[in-house]
């Protein structure tokens, strides 16, 4: 069963919340995770890999720099399940 | 050459099976609890585990550290720094140039939990489950390295590993960064957790653990005849060591001095102790000569005693022999019987026992002896505190570990 936009925010926003402390509503899809999040390189594939686990999909490490945004990740997870 | 620096302690704090600070730890002491429960059924039914309680920690540090705090420490790290937290307010959170600030916490058996949960996942997932702060979460230096994150302490970040005697060798090691000059203020103990089926089944394997399961908190018992092994316990402690001058010239409250550190190897056998006590023997009088204590001012030992049939007494035997048979005067105590093996952190929470009972004038209870070993010659205090007299008063803390590791430590009174 696919994810929605919805769903992958919030489950997103939930599981940075979890990693980093920022408050879950905070975790909105124009944030970056470097600037806005403070979110090092260590954290980041922290998040990648319980996200795929989250959401059954594979986020590969080429594609983890691009991930520049919260938008952006929800956009690839969302793509990703197809 | 300028005169070796003397070393205080300024502030203590833990995390232990009877309560999640140092007051609520040292009141239960003082009340002769027991830290014994018994653990989750399941793991007994699951995997048929011989023993099926152990002396758990009382407050999860879930309830006092934060999501991602808890998320990126192994439990080992998550007590360390849940008492260093304690121990450096205690301390008055001193100023120190973090260049000057050291950090010695040791885990006898490292991060256990993270290692069997990342196996767990391996197997279950496979290779990309496996989380990136494994191997961060793992090492036996982890709860240090957390420790010297939260101070800034950059003067060195140690995590000396012995064992049962992890907790006590750190703390001395801590001394003599002081002692040497690399360092005005280090934060110094031990932390463990290894309460999983695993090191569970793996101890009981090798015969240690006691059989108790139908009286927990009886099960602890050292000293008393029907001893029959340890209690797997839990926890932290950490204590700030300071030069004294460091810590007049702040005006800080000062509990005891760390006046002496004794260390010897048995050289002998993988786990049992060697009989004649001669390792043993060597770090209690070394730690005597260093501290330059007369042993007529050693009132209290606070004794590895772990409750196994053979240990306990060829420890009493090496206390009576390091005191030259002068110790009459000495009041036992082996807490153990009340919080359990905390195997890398037992040194520590050991040593603030000791600190506590310079402090206070207080020898805390041996509870769980009914009837004393007949060949124990040592003044054992059973079920009640007893007084420690006015004046100069030493205490003298033994751990020792599996591999022939053996640690003692003076604090005296100021």
């Amino acid at each position: 069963m696919a994810y929605t936009e919805q769903e992958i925010l919030s489950g997103l926003a939930e599981i940075v919340s979890e990693e980093t402390g920022v408050p879950v509503e905070s975790v909105l899809p124009e944030k970056t995770f470097t600037d806005d999040l403070d979110i090092d390189s260590l954290s980041m594939m922290t998040i990648v890999t319980v996200a795929e686990d989250r959401f059954s999909v594979t986020i590969p490490d080429d594609e983890v720099k691009n991930l520049t945004t919260v938008g952006d990740a929800v956009a690839f997870i969302l793509g990703a399940q197809a | 050459m300028s005169a070796r620096p003397d070393v205080v302690i300024t502030g203590l704090g833990a995390t232990t099976p009877l309560g999640g600070d140092v007051p609520s730890t040292w009141r239960a002491a003082l009340a002769g609890t027991s830290g014994a429960r018994p653990f989750d059924p399941d793991w007994v039914e699951r995997y048929g585990l011989p023993v099926t309680f152990a002396a758990t920690i009382a407050v999860s540090p879930g309830e006092v550290l934060s999501v991602p705090e808890m998320r990126r420490m192994d439990p080992s790290a998550q007590y360390a720094l849940v008492a260093t937290r304690e121990a450096w307010a205690d301390a008055g959170a001193p100023q120190v140039d973090p260049v000057r600030l050291g950090a010695v916490v040791s885990s006898g058996i490292g991060g256990i939990w993270t290692t069997l949960d990342a196996w767990d996942t391996l197997r279950e997932k496979g290779a990309r489950r496996v989380l990136p702060m494994t191997v961060p979460m793992l090492m036996p230096n982890s709860p240090v390295a957390f420790v010297s994150l939260e101070l800034g302490a950059r003067a060195g970040a140690h995590a000396l590993v012995s064992a049962c005697a992890s907790g006590a060798e750190a703390i001395g090691y801590a001394a003599e960064m002081i002692r040497s000059g690399r360092a005005d203020v280090v934060v110094a103990g031990g932390t463990e957790a290894t309460i999983h089926p695993m090191p569970i089944a793996a101890f009981a394997a090798s015969r240690t653990l006691s059989l108790r399961n139908d009286d927990p908190q009886g099960a602890s018992r050292p000293y008393d005849v029907d001893r029959d092994g340890f209690v797997l316990g839990e926890g932290a402690g950490i204590v700030v060591l300071e030069s004294a001058e460091h810590a007049a010239a702040r005006g800080a409250r000062v509990y005891a001095r760390l006046a002496g550190v004794g260390l010897s190897a048995d050289g002998y056998h993988i786990t049992s102790p060697e009989p004649s006590g001669d390792g043993q023997i060597r770090a209690m009088t070394a730690a005597l000569a260093d501290s330059q204590v007369s042993v007529a001012d050693v009132h209290h030992v606070n004794a590895h005693a772990t409750s196994t049939v053979v240990g306990d007494l060829i420890e009493a035997r090496s206390i009576q022999a390091a005191l030259r048979g002068d110790a009459d005067h000495v009041r036992l105590s082996a807490t153990k019987s009340m919080t359990g093996h905390l195997l890398g952190g037992a040194g520590a929470l050991e040593t603030i026992f000791c600190v506590l009972a310079v402090h206070h004038r207080l020898a805390p209870p041996t509870i769980n002896v009914a009837t004393p070993d007949p060949e124990l010659a040592l003044d054992l205090v059973r079920d009640t505190p007893r007084a420690l007299p006015d004046g100069p008063v030493a205490a003298l803390n033994n751990s020792f570990g599996f591999g022939g590791h053996n640690v003692a430590l003076v604090v005296t009174s100021v």
